[in-house]
């Protein structure tokens, strides 16, 4: 375990070098050229560049940040606004953290007793729909399928307005129907491209399962056919799932940039998008380190949960 | 009334490759507190027979013909509801793989309590102390720990012992053990062989054997059947049908094995041929290929199982011929 945990410091060391050299040492934008403004002078430029350390090599500025991180927690200042970085992610988390959520909770819904169905009955109408729809969703993109959405549904643009929209989220506690309806579109067009993948990884994982000798003691001992399949075949479909199921929503919570995008929902995957189009690097730094520390920490999730649901492994 | 009736079951098999028959017109009868050794080569249809009794077959792909009475009641014609009231209750069954066939991720005093609260109302905590209960009786040490255990937390041995504790959960009329000790170590199977003669002795059920070892179905069955391409070819008591068998298969099958108190440069007579594949039997006897006493007789009838001499019948109607005979000139 503590080897693990040695590891993911060191992948995250290696994730945010890996950032920094991208943003650095490639051609991009220069964050200082950004922030003096227009006809700025030579001597202007040179003065920002020194507020904000980039006339400092690369290895400097890349310690003076890991060790920000380290041993305050400090995420730095945004270029743009001036604000802690870690601040403005933490006020966009609750943001990406109800889409993802919410997003898992409905993919599970759905593809939990659509697995089943189609597991329990191969081959026929309901597994070859589903087989079908499943295709459909994961091959089209999120970005192109909340577009569609909005296109179609949103109450204030739609053609057959229902709920919700673009650009009306606000925070739960503020107010929970608004909340709601902000979030149902991201959380279907989000579930569906998930649930259909899910059903049919639940589906064949329950089939096999169904083909076990112990779901064959499990009905020789004279018990009800659900119950032989939620009780045993489920439990033994099911835990290789619930890790996979623990690393998407990791990575989800880290902020899902094309759906805040499109919905325009004030998260942290649309702070990142922001940041990059501002070249405010400490904030992509910020969101990509932070997106990284919720894989991270995910993946440990994920190896727990199995040790607990399987009682074969150790570690 | 014998306890278990079957009559020209018929099992087949739909697959996309085709119908691959298992069982094709099988007769046997087994009566109550009596051990039956089911004996022959894999794919000669044991497995299929047992799993049959059991319902466990049952599918849509799946073709069941004849009848199974247990105690009259035709199995084959119950509703599945009905069927599991058999199940664990009047006909228990303990596998061959203790291993695959326990669940790897449940405690087996769970499964244990799940057998007995299938067919009864009882509290989790009665059911517990019932599981600890039967987990002593089939020689668990320790059982209070045990009932605890994941399955891969206990030795072979002790697995099958688990296993035959559920099955033992409603003492049943009939217990069906499919090759219960070929997954075992060798110094196990015996003490599972003995348990299991023990407890069919306490528990007076009947005991339907199934195994391809006829060093355990000798040890242990009163009476033993032998099947050949998904047919009964001889059927009688243990002592007959090992010690003195009339169907030209069994006694090929006991020809093939070595004795260790025969003399050593003393070759081994295999069966020639090889056993015939489902899709393709010969017409006629399924064994008329490879054996010794064919006649051309044997190439079109299917021999019906016909009694020799009390309680002993054969499928092959050369070799009754000659018993008739033998016993009509004494």
């Amino acid at each position: 375990m503590l080897r693990r945990l040695a590891w993911s410091a060191v992948l995250l060391v290696l994730v945010s070098l890996l950032t920094f050299v991208v943003f650095y040492v490639l051609p991009s934008t220069d964050p200082a050229l950004l922030r003096v403004g227009r006809q700025a002078s030579p001597e202007q430029i040179a003065e920002v560049r020194a507020n904000l350390g980039l006339d400092k090599p690369f290895y400097e500025q890349f310690w003076i940040y890991a060790k920000g991180v380290v041993t305050e927690l400090d995420l730095g200042y945004s270029y743009y606004a001036e604000v802690p970085v870690r601040e403005e992610i933490l006020a966009r988390l609750p943001a990406s953290i109800s889409v993802a959520l919410g997003a898992f909770v409905l993919w599970m819904a759905i593809a939990l007793p659509v697995g089943i169905i189609t597991a329990l009955r191969p081959r026929s109408k309901t597994d070859r729909a589903v087989t079908g729809t499943t295709l459909f969703f994961m091959s089209a993109p999120t970005y192109w399928l909340g577009l569609v959405v909005l296109f179609l549904f949103a109450s204030d643009i739609g053609r057959f307005p229902i709920i919700g929209g673009s650009g009306i989220y606000v925070p739960f506690r503020d107010d929970p129907r608004q909340w709601f309806e902000a979030l149902i579109w991201p959380w279907i067009v989000l579930a569906l491209a998930f649930a259909g993948l899910y059903a049919r990884m639940i589906g064949e994982n329950l089939r096999e399962a169904m083909g076990q000798d112990f779901v064959r003691t499990a009905r020789a001992k004279g018990i009800g056919e659900r119950r032989v399949v939620m009780q045993h075949g489920l439990r033994a479909a099911l835990t290789p799932i619930v890790t996979l199921a623990a690393l998407d929503l990791g990575i989800l919570l880290g902020g899902t940039i094309l759906v805040e995008t499109v919905f325009n929902i004030p998260g942290v995957g649309r702070y990142a998008v922001e940041a990059i189009q501002n070249g405010d690097l400490p904030a992509i730094q910020g969101t990509v380190l932070f997106g990284a520390i919720f894989i991270i920490l995910a993946i440990l999730v994920a190896d727990i949960l199995y040790a607990v649901l399987d009682p074969r492994v150790r570690y | 009334m014998a306890l278990l009736e079957i009559r020209d079951l018929r099992v087949s098999f739909r697959t996309r490759e085709g119908v691959i028959p298992a069982l094709n017109g099988m007769t046997l009868s087994l009566d109550r507190g009596v051990t039956l050794g089911l004996v022959g080569e894999s794919g000669s249809g044991k497995t299929v027979t047992a799993l049959t009794v059991l319902g466990l077959t049952r599918s849509p792909t799946t073709e069941i013909a004849g009848e199974i009475l247990l105690d009259g009641v035709d199995l084959l014609r119950l509703s599945d509801a009905d069927l599991r009231g058999v199940r664990g209750r009047r006909i228990a069954m303990v596998f061959q793989d203790p291993l695959s066939s326990l669940h790897p991720m449940r405690r087996v005093g769970w499964q244990i309590v799940e057998a007995i609260q299938a067919h009864e109302r009882v509290g989790n905590r009665a059911a517990r102390r019932r599981a600890v209960e039967l987990l002593r009786s089939v020689g668990i040490p320790g059982p209070e720990e045990r009932v605890d255990a994941y399955p891969h937390e206990l030795s072979g041995g002790m697995r099958q012992r688990v296993m035959i504790a559920m099955a033992l959960a409603f003492d049943p009329d009939l217990l069906i053990a499919d090759e219960p000790t070929s997954a075992l170590d060798v110094t196990v199977q015996s003490q599972i062989l003995e348990l299991l003669a023990q407890l069919q002795e306490e528990h007076g059920m009947a005991l339907l054997l199934v195994s391809h070892d006829l060093g355990v179905i000798a040890e242990q069955a009163d009476e033993v059947a032998v099947m050949y391409a998904g047919r009964i070819v001889e059927h009688g008591p243990g002592v007959r049908c090992i010690g003195s068998p009339l169907h030209p298969y069994t006694r090929g099958l006991l020809e093939s094995i070595p004795h260790v108190d025969g003399p050593r440069s003393e070759r081994l007579t295999p069966i020639p041929g090889a056993p015939p594949s489902p899709v393709a039997l010969p017409a006629g006897c399924a064994f008329h290929p490879r054996c010794v006493l064919a006649r051309a007789s044997c190439r079109i009838e299917v021999p019906e199982l016909t009694a020799v001499e009390p309680g002993h019948r054969i499928a092959c109607p050369v070799v009754a011929a000659d018993v008739s005979l033998v016993t009509s000139a004494s």
